[in-house]
């Protein structure tokens, strides 16, 4: 694969995103293996002082142009298009995230090119690059090989770690012109922020559950530290909120919420199926319970077989000592 | 005697002017009863009219013998008593009428025979008595159940009016004619207070009692059918045209919303409705805080008629009853049960489920299930392959029906298929039966959801989907009877499919095996344990025995909840409660009501159910209300295994 | 306004998947297929645009084992007008769908040129791309993806979308019409459809069979292998005292760059 390695730098309201140090450090992986250069790109309007932090790359290509200000894809993905045209990359990988997600759907059709998607691990082989494709919702896994390059790749969040993605001295920042037609019949308005209220369980990253196995209701607070320590909120089984533990919008479940949190405490719930339908679907499921045979244990990817009040009580020190 | 209608009023001869009086209420009479059918006949035929004994027996007890209300003796008693009065006062009333109208008929008027006076004086006086307490009541003290409405005044006038005019002209009666007669006790009393009156004036008095109290009767007849008392007339005929199925569900309909749409029958019960309010009392939905009141839906209904009967009655039902109600069913069957007039809330409400069906307005959760139901066969929304996954950690093989011919084919439904809870259960009814030599198969993932719930919730098209697949697969299969685990399946195999006699269910079976001696148990020292009958068993069914009889042969005391038997209270799981959130209104859920009722009986420590919804409703029950080290909720079968677990260690 | 709907069937993921013998695709054996969920928001999206201002829907489906029911609900739901593309190979990517629906769907007499084109912003076996932004590079119109509102303004010739971002925050963005835009979510679930409505549609029957025109694509991406990823179905049971486990938990978050 003759070209660079790409990596898309997604930059939202001012600042990049995790998810673009993830795939950095992925693409710090690929670029070294090829014995290529590692260059970022970075798209839009007086945000030139973003690229200060992609210093894991061997360099940055910066774009500026006032119809790349919002980052409506129809206008990044012809910046991008024409930019690879002119440069010839061999792999762009582009996080997938909602961010980035028009650019990532139209640049392989604005430059006739490969696509990999829901790419969660990518190795050098044989000179060439092999990756693997999550697919059918997780299920299956497929290993892909592509053609020649250039071949984008939409990067799955959490394929290494963000800090991984970041350090290194400032990098060279070279602006380029990327020579495309402007107009693509799409306008950015505004944001409109989620109502306040009550915390909206569904929109939390962090979610640290209680069930009635946490005892009695000054245990609530403990789970509550944790919830703080991760940045996240707590919820629960009906049990806890039927005792008023907990108000009713913080129920998990069937006649609750149903959550997709990036990673999911269950502590002293039993994986009833009327909960599990609500939350089987978070990305990372720790369940603690003293039964080693409760049914969570098949939902969870890790099981602890403890009390729940000691592992959240620990769990949160250990947090705030890595967080500092 | 002067005879009121020989002699001439305003110089009108007097029978002349009581033909005019009572044509005159006929006629106001007969144009609101035209206007009422005419209201019904814009709905949809429903045919009652079959079966006309049975139908005409059902009428004699029920109206006759009041039965339904006996089942509180004192108010039942009570009722009967009024109802007969009643009876004999309108008996009497249309005697004298007639006496009136024809004055050439060789006939007494009805209070100059012995055998009629003497009992109406005395029930007048009672009747009297009554009214000016129920008066000194509503107008003085007034309790918040009763509205003071302007109906009830005028019939309250109308009907003391005529007790009293009646009274007073008996009275007047004995002073015309000198001297007490011994069969008007009351008359003479009042008789004697009127002598000052002299003989004319008495007789005066009389003939103006008579004619005020005839008009107050007449006017009482022709106002009746616009009063809310129009449901003295129309509940009979509820009784006569009431469902001979158990659990009907209505026509084939695309649901209902507007008059029009449903069926005369279903529109009559807002006419037969007394506004007893003992559909509320029974109703899980109603006492649990919710937004459901059965009695105020069949008035929400009886407003449309009496609307249409004005020449309007456009409303959509649905809007003024609210999807939230509708949805608040059970189906429990306790609200009909208890109806005194048989009226029939579940189809109206099914009806109501169908049309917002048709309309796409279902909760997620309810359409999910659906979904899941129309692709799976089952509510879990699970691979169908999973079905007999159950079975796997058992010691020997249950045997496929479908390719071994089996004497019982075992139905086993949802719940008990995928529930991990119930799965336990579910092992244990095939342990009790492997061991008592049952020759019994399944049909794996040729079983689908039964169909019971799906067609309470109005989706009539998945219902059938699911019966057609289910009759192919019992087709294949060959067995000699079938058997259930759930109640719900246990209904819709039995009497929706048609199988009737070839369907028992597994409490049936057990209490046979045991009898028989077939399932050798070893008594128990005695403990006490109280039994939920389910609502598709019980009520619907009519199996309350073999449970009871089985659970006394393991050598079980039995006691009885305060609700039991055909007035069982309802766990809340059925007619697609099960897939639904909470109703709003925040009181205590049915289970909750219900475990408490157990736990409150002197010296049970064990609910035994026999239904898998049952068991999750309830042991969830047990855990929110905090008596799970006070009672616990076990099935039948558990206790049967116990049983046999007992024999299994005396022989070794 | 005409609106165009692009449905697919994907594999079912409620039944378990297998490995076929050639070790890179599905067993078909067991496969049972259903609609792409997010297919379904699209059909809810482009119903709800017709119930509020009037529309023609029409719903483009490649050919699949149990499309035809899939067509008919769409119908009994409300769509006007059914398509089937016959003769693209079962399992064809994104890229080779999007292709050749950019050739077959203007020879469709009256199906383009159409207001909006709606379909699910993605689906579970989307391995090459995303049939949406593929067929509106193609078709030269523009698209917006994760969009989970719509309203039109016809007379305009534009549309206001909300598209979905972190956090609950949404974005109001300005479509000028025809466009492509992948679909989300609506404002409400899509619609239930009794049974019996379905068996009518059914009865009716009216699904236009159209043969696919081939398209040109980029060569596809190849799967050189596939295989279930680590044993699913028990979590992994971490040991020691509540700290011992506590610092695990601290590892695997930070591992996920979760810290
Ligand atoms: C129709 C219906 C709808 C429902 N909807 C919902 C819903 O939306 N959401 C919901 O959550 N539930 C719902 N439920 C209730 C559900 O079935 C379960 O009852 C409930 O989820 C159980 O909550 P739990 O796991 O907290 O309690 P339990 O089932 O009592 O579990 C407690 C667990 O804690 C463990 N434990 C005990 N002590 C400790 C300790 N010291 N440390 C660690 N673990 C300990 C026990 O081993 C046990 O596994 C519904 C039920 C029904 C019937
Ligand atoms: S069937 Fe049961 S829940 Fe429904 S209205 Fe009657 S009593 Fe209430
Ligand atoms: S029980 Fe029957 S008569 Fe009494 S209020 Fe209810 S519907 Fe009316």
């Amino acid at each position: 694969m003759a070209g660079n390695v790409w990596i898309v730098a997604e930059s939202w309201k001012g600042s990049i995103s995790d998810a673009t140090y993830e795939a950095l450090a992925l693409g710090r992986e690929l670029a070294d293996g090829l014995g290529v250069r590692l260059e970022a790109v970075l798209l839009g309007h007086g945000a030139r002082a973003a690229a200060a932090s992609l210093g894991r790359a061997d360099g940055v290509l910066y774009v500026d142009h006032p119809a790349l200000a919002d980052g409506v894809g129809e206008e990044t993905s012809r910046a991008l298009a024409a930019l690879a045209a002119a440069r010839g990359p061999g792999l762009i990988l582009v996080p997938t995230t909602n961010v980035s997600w028009d650019l990532l759907g139209l640049l392989p059709a604005r430059l006739e090119a490969p696509l990999v998607n829901f790419c969660r691990e990518a190795v050098v082989s044989g000179g060439g690059v092999e990756f693997t494709s999550l697919l059918y919702g997780g299920k299956m896994a497929a290993t892909v090989g592509a053609g020649a390059g250039p071949v984008v790749v939409a990067v799955l969040p959490g394929v290494r770690p963000a800090e991984a993605g970041k350090g290194g001295a400032a990098p060279a920042v070279e602006e380029v012109v990327a020579d495309f037609v402007v107009g693509g019949g799409v306008r950015w308005l505004e944001y409109e922020e989620p109502e306040a209220g009550d915390v909206d369980i569904t929109q939390q990253d962090f979610l640290v559950a209680v069930g009635r196995g946490i005892s009695n209701e000054a245990n609530v607070e403990v789970a509550e530290e944790l919830a703080a320590a991760l940045g996240g909120a707590v919820c629960g089984s009906r049990p806890v909120i039927d005792q008023g533990w907990l108000p009713l919008v913080r129920q998990v479940g069937k006649s609750g919420a149903t959550v997709k949190p990036r990673f999911y405490v269950a502590a002293g719930i039993s994986g009833a199926p009327e909960h599990t339908e609500g939350m089987k679907d978070a990305e990372l499921i720790v369940a603690v319970n003293m039964d080693p045979s409760a049914p969570i244990f098949s939902v969870a990817h890790y099981g602890i077989v403890e009390d729940a009040t000691d592992v959240l009580e620990a769990l949160a020190e250990a947090v705030r000592k890595r967080k500092g | 005697m002067a005879d009121p209608t020989t002699s001439s009023l305003l110089g009108i001869p007097g029978y002349a002017f009581l033909w005019v009086l009572t044509l005159a209420a006929l006629a106001l009479f007969g144009l609101r009863a035209y206007r009422l059918a005419a209201a019904l006949g814009r709905g949809r035929r429903e045919p009652r009219w079959d079966h006309l004994p049975r139908r005409l027996w059902m009428t004699v007890t029920n109206v006759a013998g009041q039965r339904r209300m006996f089942d509180n003796p004192g108010i039942g008693l009570a009722h009967l008593v009024i109802f007969w009065t009643f009876l004999f006062y309108a008996f009497s009333f249309a005697w004298n009428l007639l006496r009136g109208l024809l004055p050439f008929l060789p006939l007494p008027y009805a209070d100059e025979v012995a055998w009629v006076s003497f009992p109406m004086e005395w029930l007048t006086v009672a009747a009297v008595v009554a009214l000016a307490g129920a008066a000194v009541r509503r107008y003085f003290f007034t309790p918040e159940r009763l509205e003071r409405s302007r109906d009830a005044t005028i019939i309250l006038l109308l009907i003391s009016l005529l007790l009293v005019t009646f009274l007073v002209g008996q009275g007047a009666k004995v002073a015309a004619e000198e001297g007490p007669a011994s069969w008007s006790p009351v008359g003479g009393l009042i008789g004697g207070w009127l002598d000052g009156l002299g003989r004319a004036g008495a007789e005066h008095l009389f003939v103006a009692m008579w004619w005020v109290h005839m008009a107050a009767v007449l006017g009482f007849l022709a106002y009746l059918l616009y009063s809310k008392h129009l449901h003295l007339l129309a509940s009979p005929f509820s009784v006569f045209a009431a469902s001979l199925e158990p659990g009907g569900m209505p026509l084939p309909s695309e649901g209902a919303a507007r008059l029009e749409e449903f069926t005369w029958r279903e529109l009559y019960n807002g006419l037969a409705c007394a506004e007893c309010g003992r559909c509320d009392r029974a109703c899980p939905a109603f006492t649990s805080g919710g937004v459901l009141s059965p009695k105020d839906l069949i008035h929400e209904v009886k407003l449309l008629v009496l609307d249409a009967a004005r020449g309007d009655g456009h409303r959509d039902l649905i809007a003024t009853v609210g999807a939230e109600a509708i949805w608040a069913c059970t189906t429990c069957g306790a609200c009909m049960e208890r109806c005194p007039v048989f009226n029939e809330h579940i189809p109206l409400i099914v009806q109501m489920r169908r049309q917002l069906m048709v309309r796409g307005e279902v909760g997620t959760g309810v359409q999910d299930m659906l979904t899941g139901l129309t692709r799976y066969g089952n509510s879990f929304g699970q691979s169908p392959r999973n079905r007999a996954k159950w079975a796997r950690d058992l010691e020997f093989e249950v045997k496929d029906a479908r390719k071994d011919p089996a004497e019982y084919l075992w139905f086993v439904g949802d719940y008990a298929s995928f529930d991990p809870r119930v799965q336990e259960v579910t092992r244990s009814v095939a342990r009790v039966f492997h061991r008592a030599g049952l020759d019994f198969g399944i049909l794996a993932e040729g079983e689908q959801n039964a169909g019971n719930d799906v067609r309470r919730l109005g989706e009539e098209g998945l219902f059938e989907m699911l019966r057609d697949k289910n009759l192919a697969a019992l087709e294949s299969s060959s067995h000699r009877a079938i058997v259930t685990t759930d109640p719900h399946t246990y209904h819709a195999l039995k009497h929706e499919y048609g199988l009737n006699g070839r369907v028992r269910h597994y409490t049936e079976v057990l209490d046979d095996l045991v009898s028989s001696g077939r399932l050798p148990v070893a008594p128990s020292g005695g403990g006490r344990v109280t039994y939920h009958d389910p609502c598709y068993l019980g009520r619907y069914g009519g199996i309350y025995d073999p449970p009871r009889r089985l659970l006394r042969s393991l050598g079980l005391k039995v006691s009885e909840m305060p609700r039991n038997r055909s007035a069982a209270y309802c766990c809340g799981a059925g007619g697609g409660r099960i897939w639904m959130e909470d109703a709003p209104g925040g009181g205590e859920r049915p289970a909750e009501s219900r475990v408490r009722e157990a736990a409150g009986l002197d010296g049970v420590g064990t609910m035994v159910v026999a239904c898998p919804k049952d068991l999750v409703m309830f042991r969830d029950a047990l855990k929110t209300t905090g008596l799970e080290g006070a009672l616990a909720v076990r099935d039948i079968v558990e206790l049967v295994e116990d049983a046999i677990g007992a024999t299994q260690r005396s022989e070794a | 306004m005409k609106i165009l709907v692009l449905m697919k069937m994907v594999p079912d993921i409620v039944e378990e998947l297998e490995v076929a013998s050639d070790g890179r695709s599905l067993d078909q054996e067991y496969l049972r297929f259903i609609v792409n969920e997010r297919d379904e928001y699209a059909l809810e999206q482009a119903l709800l645009l017709k119930d509020g201002l009037g529309a023609t829907v029409t719903v483009v489906a490649p050919d699949a084992p149990e499309v035809d029911d899939v067509l008919y609900t769409a119908r009994a739901k409300g769509a006007d007008r059914l398509i089937k593309v016959t003769g693209l190979p079962a399992g064809s990517g994104a890229r080779a769908t999007a292709a050749a629906l950019a050739v077959t769907l203007p020879a469709i007499e009256g199906a383009l040129p159409a207001d909006l084109v709606l379909s699910g912003c993605q689906a579970i076996d989307d391995l090459d791309g995303f049939v949406a932004p593929l067929l509106a590079g193609a078709l030269g119109v523009p698209y917006l993806g994760l969009v989970s509102r719509v309203s039109v303004d016809a007379a305009a010739g534009k549309a206001q979308v909300m598209k979905e971002f972190a956090g609950g925050v949404m974005g109001r963005f300005e479509v000028s019409l025809p466009a492509l835009l992948g679909i989300q979510g609506c404002e409400k679930p899509p619609r239930y459809v009794p049974v019996a409505k379905v068996r009518a549609a059914i009865g009716a029957g009216g699904i236009e069979a159209v043969e696919a025109s081939a398209g040109t694509a980029v060569a596809p991406v190849e799967v050189a292998a596939l295989a279930k990823p680590e044993a699913a179905g028990h979590a992994e049971m971490l040991e020691g005292s509540a700290q011992d486990v506590a610092e695990k938990v601290a590892d695997i978050l930070a591992a996920r760059g979760l810290l």
